[in-house]
């Protein structure tokens, strides 16, 4: 087997409930040896179905998911190379933190000896070193959540299968986790699969994120990729925070797009590939700045009022509209103190951000 | 100090509440009382205190009649808990676990000893039995006290299995547990607290039970309380009394211990989340 071998690979993977609910639908994907790959989506979009069927809960009602080479159909979950981090963490509530960890290794009749070695380690390996003797009760959600960690990495797979592990954790520890999530998998090196529906979640963590909507991925990519250049409606809003204004091609000029903003006029913007007829122009709000005069060219620039400030400590969020009635919003960063309330509501402000930034989303 | 006047729902600190609850008290229990005093009172008619005496326990202990009905209720407890709870268990798990057609019509069918009277019920056994041509005797109360404490043994463990998290059998099974490891690790000792209750139910229901037993017993297949029963006939005596009190006591200690694990069993019921 050479190492560029995709360790999970789904082959137009469908899976039907009750003969009428499609919860994934056709999904192909590949999913590299040490990567950090997320699934992320909106509830229902049949991403912790996909997971499910990766570690065996569920089967494919047409396709295929190979793990490491061998094809999973008709594979029990116990006899499956990958291991799986419940939503609920599913620490055994009547078996101490120590017999947790080690049921998995006793159960497939690893010696004595070496669960004795293995457990303390892969505590260690979870900062839950001291805990051998407490029961589940005794710890909390966090801690529990490292039980089930430690329980599935013993078993040294192929795959670690993360399903919401975090969501349940206030926010601080969230944040605390997927930074120790990511040192985590650098260290072991096993491949992780998360699913989220958290996409600041996946941003942080992965360094690949399908993005999944009704059963089907919309665009899988590395973070930068997804958020700089989503390539739907979809994907852009789901990703972080967006604006977006509606435009008409007007032509191309070499490899760049003329698009008549509805109210802004005709615009410049640099765009590969095609597109015609009413187009969706999006544009993050960090990239938008306000100015009280005219800005440079090169830029997309147009004057809006001001609706509302809402101030959010670090940034600013400016809700503006322009003379097209159509609603922008601009994130800004308070460097002064006063930077806030300098901007006064009601007043007209120039809106701009450069031709390059904004994306042209055809879907 | 003075006490602070009650909050309008502190009813344990109202008076009139405080007399109701007292005369509930005596009103349930003070026959009860009055049978275990009296099974220590040394007067043949039983009617007046004549002092405090353990004879009647003595002499129950010795009436060979009433021993080998004590012996034939523990011999029918012993077997129909066994069985029914093994059933009960299984038949509980079932439900909590598989969806099938007509499942909700099952459900109601299993209820069905628990709600209708005993008497009917009875009536059936006898009926069932007699156009089988079975003998009546130690085994057809048997398989009636089966028959009745089942669905209670169902009902017990399921009510448990609702608070189980499904994820955990998943999780064993992800560890590498096949199906029967993952019952024997997992699931049976979440389900026991269930499971030990059902069978204590179960004990003291056929201990108790007179009406079904009344019906599907033979000669000389008498049950301790049929005993009792055909005792009194003639007259109360402080040997009933006493033959009363033991069966009370059993039933009470069983009664308390299938709390006290329910209530133990509650406790870990939460977890994980």
């Amino acid at each position: 087997m050479t190492s560029n071998q995709p360790i999970i690979r789904i082959q137009s993977v469908t899976k039907i409930f009750n003969r009428t609910v499609t919860a994934v639908d056709d999904v192909s994907l590949d999913i590299a040896a040490g990567e950090f790959f997320a699934l992320l989506g909106p509830s229902g979009c049949g991403k912790t179905t996909l997971l499910r069927m990766i570690a065996g809960f569920e089967n494919p009602t047409t396709g295929r998911i190979v793990v490491d080479g061998q094809d999973m159909q008709g594979v029990d979950p116990n006899h499956r190379p990958v291991n799986m981090v419940f939503q609920s963490y599913a620490v055994f509530p009547h078996m101490t933190v120590a017999k947790n960890v080690a049921y998995g290794l006793k159960v497939t009749g690893v010696a004595n000896s070496e669960i004795q070695k293995m457990v303390p380690e892969a505590l260690q390996l979870v900062k839950l070193g001291g805990f051998e003797h407490r029961m589940p009760h005794q710890l909390s959600g966090g801690q529990q959540q490292r039980v089930s960690l430690a329980r599935a990495l013993v078993k040294k797979p192929k795959v670690l299968l993360l399903d919401e592990p975090l969501s349940a954790l206030d926010a601080k520890l969230r944040e605390a986790m997927q930074i120790e999530l990511v040192n985590l998998q650098k260290s072991v090196g096993i491949t992780f699969i998360i699913v989220t529906h958290s996409q600041s979640e996946a941003l942080s963590v992965a360094d690949r994120i399908a993005v999944m909507k009704d059963g089907q991925v919309k665009q899988v990519a590395d973070p930068l990729a997804l958020y700089e250049k989503p390539n739907s409606q979809f994907c852009a809003d789901f990703i972080g925070k967006i604006n977006q204004l509606e435009a008409e091609v007007a032509g191309v000029e070499g490899k760049n797009l003329v698009v008549d903003i509805r109210g802004v006029g005709k615009v410049v913007i640099p765009h590969e590939g095609h597109a015609e007829g009413r187009v969706s122009l999006a544009i993050r709000p960090e990239k938008v700045e306000l100015n009280a005069h005219e800005p440079g060219d090169e830029r997309v620039k147009f004057l809006s009022k001001v609706a509302n400030v809402v101030y959010y400590g670090s940034t600013s969020q400016v809700f503006l509209e322009n003379a097209a009635g159509d609603q922008l919003m601009a994130e800004i960063r308070n460097r002064e103190s006063n930077t806030a309330t300098s901007i006064l509501i009601g007043s007209e402000v120039w809106v701009s951000w450069k031709a390059a930034d904004t994306l042209v989303l055809t879907e | 100090m003075k006490k602070a006047r009650p909050t309008p729902l502190e009813y344990t600190r109202k008076r009139w509440f405080q007399l109701v609850m007292l005369f509930n008290f005596i009103f349930l229990y003070f026959p009860i009382v009055a049978l275990v005093a009296f099974s220590f009172n040394n007067s043949r008619r039983n009617i007046t205190w004549n002092g405090f005496t353990f004879k009647y326990y003595v002499k129950a202990f010795h009436n060979e009649s009433l021993f080998d009905a004590f012996l034939n209720s523990l011999i029918v407890a012993g077997i129909s808990t066994v069985v029914s709870t093994i059933l009960g268990a299984m038949l509980g798990l079932a439900l909590y676990r598989f969806k099938f057609p007509a499942k909700n019509a099952f459900d109601g069918w299993i209820h069905l000893p628990i709600i209708i009277p005993e008497i009917c019920m009875g009536v059936a056994m006898l009926a069932f039995f007699s156009r089988l041509n079975i003998t009546l005797g130690l085994f057809t109360i048997t398989v009636s006290h089966i028959a009745f404490s089942l669905p209670f043994v169902a009902v017990v463990v399921r009510a448990r299995m609702a608070g189980f998290d499904h994820s955990l059998e998943e999780a064993a099974r992800d560890l590498g547990a096949n199906q029967w490891q993952t019952f024997k690790d997992v699931t049976l000792p979440y389900m026991m607290p269930g499971v030990v209750a059902g069978a204590l139910l179960a004990l003291t229901l056929s201990l108790d039970d007179f009406v079904i037993t009344f019906f599907t017993s033979g000669p000389g297949s008498t049950t301790l309380p049929i005993k009792i029963f055909s005792m009194v006939r003639f007259s109360v005596t402080p040997e009933v009394n006493a033959a009363s009190t033991v069966l009370i006591v059993i039933t009470l200690i069983l009664s308390v211990g299938t709390m006290v694990i329910q209530a133990r069993g509650g406790k870990d019921k939460g977890l994980p989340i």
